[in-house]
């Protein structure tokens, strides 16, 4: 279970940007939460993993309540999560070869040596090609970089995976091959899946359960 | 919606369109950059259209295709290594890609083309007010009137009646009035007239102190679109303007451009991969794959029935969630290293011996030999 129960957070605690927000996820749930630009839905999809610590409320995963968030939360419960932001290049260290992107999570808890086929593997599934993982940022698309944080995503093969508005900048295409390399993802391993975003066409198709913004966040 | 009546031209002597001829007229536009060891990206090739008055135009296709590189060169803004062949010519005859650096900054960029940009938040200067980038546009774009080294005074406007936006042809002799009421009288007019052009956008008067960070998406884009429509231009390129936004502000933001199409008989090239939004504002879409066009048809015809003819823009299509979710299968080939074919046969069903060896070439508005 993934529970965010009663959660205030933001970056002012005078006008918190999320204000008594419900939601629970059953394992190999997907859920999908819609919301207009600027509610707050992205600070909660921050929230849930555990990338922002609520001003109120709890988080709990798994049956934990966790305690820490960012670089606090303790790593068996940060490496169960996988992200995937709006915005590839924000989210890409410029510097960094695709090939050490997808590893990075991997270098960072010591398992550096799985790097090698875990990378190939995932490539394949994200439709990545050879010559793509040798380049950098700024030597490929939005869509190509994408994939790639899709695949930094899966690489610790975690149990849930929040997508904060992962296809915004894509085009129909790329939209339609990364929601199936995620669903595929799910299907194998079982993992839920908080997909966040503001196309409810998109996420009626893509997720089991829609929930609105104004549902699960208090008046 | 707006208060205010557009202003009566820039005074720039951008002249407006005839209304019989094309607005902007693309005749096999070519762009190629020049790399190291002597190789070449062939990132545009062959591109034609025209656009009519009161015509929006939908350039569609994946990231990566060429679209951005295409709005690029219209601009003048390609970088050193870039080659450009063929012609884009506008009303009066001006072709784009041979215009010189000082022609394109003094008659064509913000006066003649008027660019609503990706990501507005990122377009506009973050350390100033959208008030003082209205102004400031107003003052470089609408003519003398608004310097402060004029030597003339154009009548101070009412306030919110809209500016008298050309200074030569609308000032009084002020010479005998005292220099600094002059000036004033400069200032009352270029803060209307940004206070206008705010207006004319859309933009809420009562933000335009704001900063572009304090500014929401939409509003955001609100502000780029009213520095876009501050020279007046007959021509308005929209790159990918509805990326990130919502579905609502998705559809305002298209249907405002749209209005300030119609109206005021510009034409708009709309660059976007949002297929909802090409949808909503084009009176024709043309699909770009691997720098070229492979197919240019009436909106209705494209999206409605019968439908778009070439495979690749099938499959676009049919990649929306609203059909049916399935991606185009495979990967688009490297500008720099395309096919001696068709370029869409490595990912086509269709494809045969002679798709692989011979170039389709675009007639009766698709490039597939099978179409």
């Amino acid at each position: 279970m993934l529970e965010l129960d009663d959660i205030t957070a933001g970056y002012d605690r005078r006008a918190p940007a999320v204000r008594g927000a419900h939601l629970s996820l059953y394992p190999g749930e997907s859920l999908g939460l819609l919301g207009p630009s600027g509610c707050g839905k992205s600070t909660l999809a921050r929230v849930a993993a555990l990338l922002h610590r609520p001003d109120r409320g709890t988080v709990t995963l798994d049956g934990r309540t966790v305690t820490g968030f960012f670089h606090r939360a303790p790593r068996s419960l940060r490496t169960a999560v996988g992200v995937v932001f709006q915005q590839p290049r924000l989210a890409a260290d410029p510097r960094l070869r695709l090939r050490d992107l997808v590893a990075e999570p991997l270098r960072a808890t010591g398992r550096r040596t799985e790097a090698g086929p875990r990378v190939a593997e995932l490539a394949e599934r994200v439709g990545l090609g050879a010559d793509l993982l040798s380049r950098r940022p700024h030597e490929v698309s939005d869509g190509q970089l994408q994939r790639a944080c899709l695949a930094r995503a899966l690489v610790l093969r975690p149990r849930w995976l929040v997508c904060d508005e992962m296809t915004a900048m894509l085009d129909a295409s790329t939209t339609a091959a990364l929601v199936a390399v995620v669903e595929d993802y799910r299907a194998e391993t079982g993992a839920g899946l908080l997909a966040v975003g503001h196309d409810p066409v998109l996420l009626d198709r893509w997720c089991g359960r829609t929930v609105h913004w104004n549902e699960i966040v208090k008046h | 919606m707006t208060p205010s009546p557009p202003a009566t031209g820039a005074g720039a002597d951008a002249p407006r369109p005839g209304g019989t001829g094309p607005v902007l007229h693309v005749e096999d536009l070519s762009v190629r950059f020049r790399m190291p060891a002597g190789r070449y990206v062939e990132a545009v090739t062959g591109a034609t259209f025209t656009l009519a008055p009161g015509e929006s135009l939908a350039l569609v296709g994946e990231s990566g295709c060429g679209k951005s590189v295409l709005a690029s060169a219209l601009l003048g803004l390609l970088p050193g290594n870039a080659e450009t062949a063929g012609s884009a010519r506008l009303a009066d005859g001006l072709d784009l890609l041979a215009a010189d650096e000082r022609t394109l900054a003094r008659t064509v960029r913000g006066r003649r083309v008027g660019l609503v940009p990706q990501s507005p938040a990122a377009h506009l200067t973050p350390v100033r007010t959208v008030r003082a980038q209205l102004e400031e546009t107003v003052r470089e774009l609408a003519g003398p009137g608004y310097a402060g080294h004029a030597t003339e005074a154009p009548e101070a406007p009412e306030a919110g009646t809209g500016p008298a936006a050309g200074g030569r042809g609308t000032s009084s002799g002020a010479s005998d009035r005292p220099a600094r009421r002059g000036r004033r009288h400069r200032l009352a007019a270029l803060r209307a007239a940004a206070r206008a052009a705010a207006g004319r956008a859309a933009f809420p008067a009562s933000h335009l102190d704001r900063h572009p960070h304090e500014l929401s998406g939409g509003l955001a884009q609100r502000a780029a679109t009213a520095l876009a429509l501050v020279g007046d231009a007959p021509l308005l390129l929209a790159d990918e303007p509805t990326t990130g936004l919502d579905r609502d502000l998705v559809e305002r933001t298209v249907d405002e451009l749209r209005a300030h199409t119609r109206a005021d008989g510009r034409a708009l090239l709309m660059i976007t991969h949002d297929l909802a939004a090409a949808e909503r504002i084009a009176d024709t879409v043309a699909v770009m794959y691997a720098g070229r066009i492979v197919e240019i048809a009436p909106a209705g015809a494209f999206f409605g029935s019968p439908g778009p003819r070439h495979p690749y823009a099938r499959g676009l299509l049919d990649a929306l969630p609203e059909r049916a979710f399935t991606p185009v299968p495979g990967a688009p080939p490297e500008l720099g290293a395309l096919p001696p074919g068709c370029a869409f046969a490595a990912r086509c069903a269709a494809a045969d011996p002679l798709c692989r060896t011979r170039l389709p070439a675009l007639t009766e508005g698709v490039a597939c030999h099978h179409a």
